[in-house]
């Protein structure tokens, strides 16, 4: 590759060539000094200063020498006999501390001075420290040259724990080193989502599932706040929740940061990094830089590719023949063996842009191309990379795919084969042997038989044949095969999809996460083939109510997935004020109440205070940030949340019962404090009120609610599904009892029937509707142990959510959701933070 | 001396997918926005439909869905999505050593599709 110039000639020439100095010995360095000996060998004379005592070897290929898959030998780029044969001198151990512009010399460390007519800075980036306590403690690593990687062969030796900090790619590379030598390995990463800078949530989440199976422990969201010192040697790693991991070695790689502490003290131009031009001149004309140190046109780089093409640009300005640097667009693969993982350009979901995406659970294959205007911006794969390239250079190409959109998501050898582009003409192509669903084993003979016994929507084929129903990512095919077997016209549409990131009804969503023991946002987005990376304002609050109602205890409650007056525990106002109710169980209060709630009413300047339709006082123009006080002030006179904001139980209205009233019949008033005592804090579908009246002359209102109780001589009446809101509908009646204890139990039976079947966002009212009285009337009663076995979960249940949610916020819980990030105030700009 | 950028304090201050306000004396209060990804943005905190706090909102990839009526917004240009008409000034923002700075000059005069920087 290199015109060899020998070493006596390059001797005879010295004095009468100009000097270069290049200040790096690393990937930058010496691939800028190749470049530009294979242009003009004989126009530079050469001096590389090096801080590590060792040639230049290929640094991205450390991780597979921690791994024991490569020696050192083995990534050795230049061996001392590359420096002889061009006549470089190697300065190895003996870094640059200044640079002298005025003079035109660097000053290494051990004093000798070299000068220069062309200096090149490599000096690339350093790994990030995080300033936490300990962090300077023998036994804590970076992950950057050779002499980290013997640190950590030496630890692994020992056996023991390690500690990874940052779950990027440098993190996964050496904590899957270190597993492979033995070590038991922790990952500890700030952020929700592994990669998060290569990968979307959807990838992230499969990759941690993997790690696990190989016996890592991934903590995600884990920010650390101290090394653990023992003996004066590293122990262990403690996190900001309080939790401590032992540890015998901690690795940090949580980034890295161009390395510019020369440029600056030279008085360089530096931004993030140093900065260039297109050239890589920095803001002296003698003074060049390449690699990571450079910020070039705003961006920074941490990988290999764009270096390469950033010493293309350089030797060819150097030798005269100056092309030009436009930035480099790169691409992403873990170097982690078994693990297929791809990723490149533009993911984050920007405008205009639509995703494509295929999941196929079995195979644990995720893929999404991202798309604008006809043309490929970036590409995440999983599972499967085959088609990483290809993408890449539709990417890199800014090809127009318009023609073969349909079938891209597929791959090159779909998308290419001409005949087959049009995928309905793919699928009627296959044998009628050929299997379509692989969950439940149904050929395409089968599909079309169902079809052309009378199946014409995707759903009917489902409950017909059951192909599609389980994982649904043959849905595709499925609906190929109902166009060609009916035409496109007469495929009708089955019922609603949850929203447009799935083809799955909300009935499915349901039974699928209890079958297939779903219990994350992303494991349901994974396994039922979720068409959008990270769902939608639609489906995110939804499925979040589905898992909390399928798995209590279990499942951790997303607040991100929640509509802005849950995740406040307060109602949003139009000027983005909040209004506070406090619980006035079964709409009775005392003086220490009235007195506390106009107490806060004073305090916090509430524009107003109103009686609500459901016997409770409401606060109004409260501002987020004084949430917290309002709700410990009230806390403290025993008030708890009226969950006036939630999709849950609201209120329970009562009338003064036969406590009072000459026409009471019983003790209405009673009865509606015990029920709202045990069914405060449940979440529901949808909102959900109660009433009790005393008599049939129903002061209370109890047939316009979604449970009503009509207290009467004999007993008790128990009404279901009424609605005062658009739609006005008076209850239907589902049954009398004798007894208070018997009114209870069916009202928790019917609200936790009400729980896990209506759609999310379906009030009673359409519910009963949509499945009729006589069907819930044989769901509850048909079976006399249903009431009881409802009834009990729906207990089980409000263990977990019969918890304050303003005392936890009183108490100081998500503080950053009620304060300010910072102010600012013009003219004191500087005093912000 | 002024700098160009803001400095606004460690992005670890914002969870991802969520945001936080940045209330400016006598002008706009800002909200900072992190996606699941961990990219910052920040818009002028008022939906371009009927001023909604777009801090409140649902965010999922780079667009956030205005709690008052479920608008919408690009996170990246401030723009109204699908149908719907309307546009917020955005400010622009980078992250540099794990702290978030926002361009000075825009947020004390936001733009609407400002791009300074």
């Amino acid at each position: 590759m290199n015109a060899p110039a020998s070493f006596e000639r390059s001797q005879a020439l010295k004095g009468t060539r100009e000097k270069l100095v290049v200040i790096g010995n690393g990937m930058a360095g010496c691939r800028a000094v190749e470049e530009i000996l294979a242009r003009d060998p004989e126009r530079y004379e050469v001096t590389i200063f090096g801080a590590e005592p060792r040639v230049n070897y290929n640094r991205i290929m450390l991780s597979p020498v921690l791994a024991g898959e490569k020696r050192f030998e083995d990534i050795i780029i230049n061996g001392q006999g590359w420096y002889d044969e061009h006549g470089i001198a190697l300065v190895a151990g003996d870094p640059v501390t200044q640079i002298d512009r005025e003079h035109q010399t660097v000053i290494a460390a051990s004093g000798r001075v070299e000068p220069y007519d062309r200096l090149l800075i490599a000096t690339g980036s350093d790994p990030f420290i995080i300033p936490v306590p300990g962090k300077d403690l023998p036994g804590v690593v970076t992950f950057r040259d050779l002499d980290d990687v013997d640190k950590m062969l030496a630890a692994a030796e020992a056996g023991g724990e390690a500690v990874v900090i940052g779950g990027g790619l440098l993190g996964l590379e050496a904590a899957h080193g270190l597993n492979l030598r033995g070590m038991k390995v922790t990952v500890v990463h700030l952020m929700p989502t592994l990669m998060e800078r290569q990968l979307d949530e959807a990838a992230g989440w499969l990759l941690k599932e993997e790690l696990e199976r190989r016996g890592q422990a991934i903590l995600i969201g884990a920010d650390t706040e101290a090394i653990i010192e023992r003996e004066g040697h590293v122990a262990g790693v403690r996190l900001k929740d309080g939790r401590e991991i032992p540890a015998d070695i901690v690795v940090m790689a949580v980034g890295i940061r161009p390395n510019i502490g020369l440029a600056k003290g030279a008085g360089l131009e530096v931004e993030r990094g140093i900065v260039v031009d297109d050239h890589m001149v920095t803001s002296d004309p003698a003074i060049l830089a390449v690699g990571e140190c450079v910020q070039h046109r705003g961006a920074c780089y941490g990988l290999v590719a764009p270096l390469w093409e950033m010493c293309h640009a350089l030797a060819d300005g150097l030798t005269g023949e100056p092309s030009g640097y436009a930035g480099s667009v790169t691409s992403t693969k873990l170097k982690v063996s078994g693990i297929d993982l791809f990723s490149a350009g533009d993911f984050s979901g920007s405008d205009g842009s639509e995703d494509i995406v295929m999941r196929d659970a079995a195979r644990g294959i995720y893929k999404r191309v991202v798309v604008r205007d006809a043309k490929v911006i970036g590409a995440v794969l999983y599972g499967d990379t085959a088609d990483g390239n290809w993408y890449f250079d539709l990417l890199k190409r800014n090809e127009d795919i318009s023609e073969i959109r349909e079938a891209l998501i597929f791959g090159q050898a779909f998308a290419s084969g001409g005949a087959l582009l049009d995928p309905n003409a793919a699928v009627a192509a296959l044998s009628d042997d050929a299997e379509i669903c692989g969950c439940n084993g149904v050929s395409k003979g089968k599909v079309v038989a169902c079809i052309a016994g009378g199946a014409h929507s995707i759903d009917a084929v489902r409950a017909g044949c059951k192909a599609s129903a389980s994982c649904g990512s043959c849905t595709n095919l499925v609906e190929s095969l109902l166009s060609i077997t009916l035409g496109e016209g007469a495929v009708e549409a089955g019922p609603k999809t949850m929203c447009k990131c799935t083809s799955f009804t909300h009935d499915d969503v349901r039974r699928l996460i209890l079958e297939k023991e779903l219990k994350a946002i992303p494991a349901v987005m994974q396994e039922l083939h979720w068409t959008t990376p990270e769902g939608c304002a639609s489906c995110r609050p939804a499925l979040n109510y589905y898992l909390l109602c399928a798995w209590p205890g279990e499942y951790a409650d997303d607040e991100k997935s929640r509509f802005v007056n849950e995740r406040m525990h307060a109602n949003i106002q139009k000027d983005g004020t909040y209004s506070v109710v406090p619980r006035m169980w079964g709409g009775i209060t005392n003086p220490t109440e009235l007195r506390a709630i106009a107490d806060v009413v004073e305090k916090y300047n509430a524009p107003m205070v109103k009686v609500t339709g459901g016997q409770r006082l409401d606060i109004f123009g409260i501002k987020k940030e004084d949430l917290p006080a309002v709700w410990a002030d009230l806390n403290a006179a025993g008030m708890v949340s009226g969950h006036a904001y939630g999709k849950a139980l609201r209120t329970v209205k009562t009338c003064v019962g036969s406590e009072w009233c000459r026409f009471g019949t019983q003790d209405s008033t009673g009865l509606g404090i015990k029920i709202e005592q045990m069914t405060w804090g449940s979440y529901m579908p949808h909102k959900f009120k109660i009433a009790v009246s005393g008599c049939p002359r129903n002061c209370a209102e109890a047939t316009i609610k979604d449970f009503g109780v009509v207290c009467v001589d004999s007993g008790y009446e128990l009404h279901v599904g009424g609605n005062g809101g658009i739609k006005v509908r008076a209850t239907d009646l589902l049954c009398k009892v004798a007894t208070e204890e018997e009114a209870l139990e069916i009202c928790t039976a019917f609200i936790q029937l009400y729980r896990e079947d209506a759609i999310y966002l379906e009030r009673t009212a359409p519910w009963i509707e949509r499945k009729g009285l006589e069907w819930l009337k044989s769901q509850l009663f048909d079976d006399p142990e249903t009431v009881g076995r409802l009834a009990r979960r729906f207990r089980f249940s409000q263990k977990f959510w019969q918890v304050d949610p303003w005392a936890n916020r009183a108490g100081g819980a998500h503080r950053e959701l009620h304060s300010h990030l910072a102010e600012v105030r013009p003219l004191k700009l500087e005093s912000a933070r | 001396m002024i700098g160009k950028w803001l400095d606004i304090g460690p992005v670890t201050q914002i969870e991802p997918g969520t945001a936080r306000t940045l209330p400016v004396e006598g002008g706009e209060e800002i909200a900072v926005f992190r996606t699941m990804t961990g990219d910052c943005y920040a818009l002028v905190n008022k939906c371009p439909h009927k001023q909604g706090p777009l801090s409140q909102g649902i965010v999922h990839g780079a667009v956030v869905t205005c709690p008052l009526h479920n608008w919408n917004i690009s996170l990246r240009t401030g723009e109204a999505l699908g149908e719907d008409q309307g546009c917020v000034p955005t400010i622009p923002t980078k992250v540099d050593g794990g702290r978030i700075f926002l361009l000075r000059e825009a947020v004390l005069n936001p733009r609407s599709k400002s791009r300074a920087a």
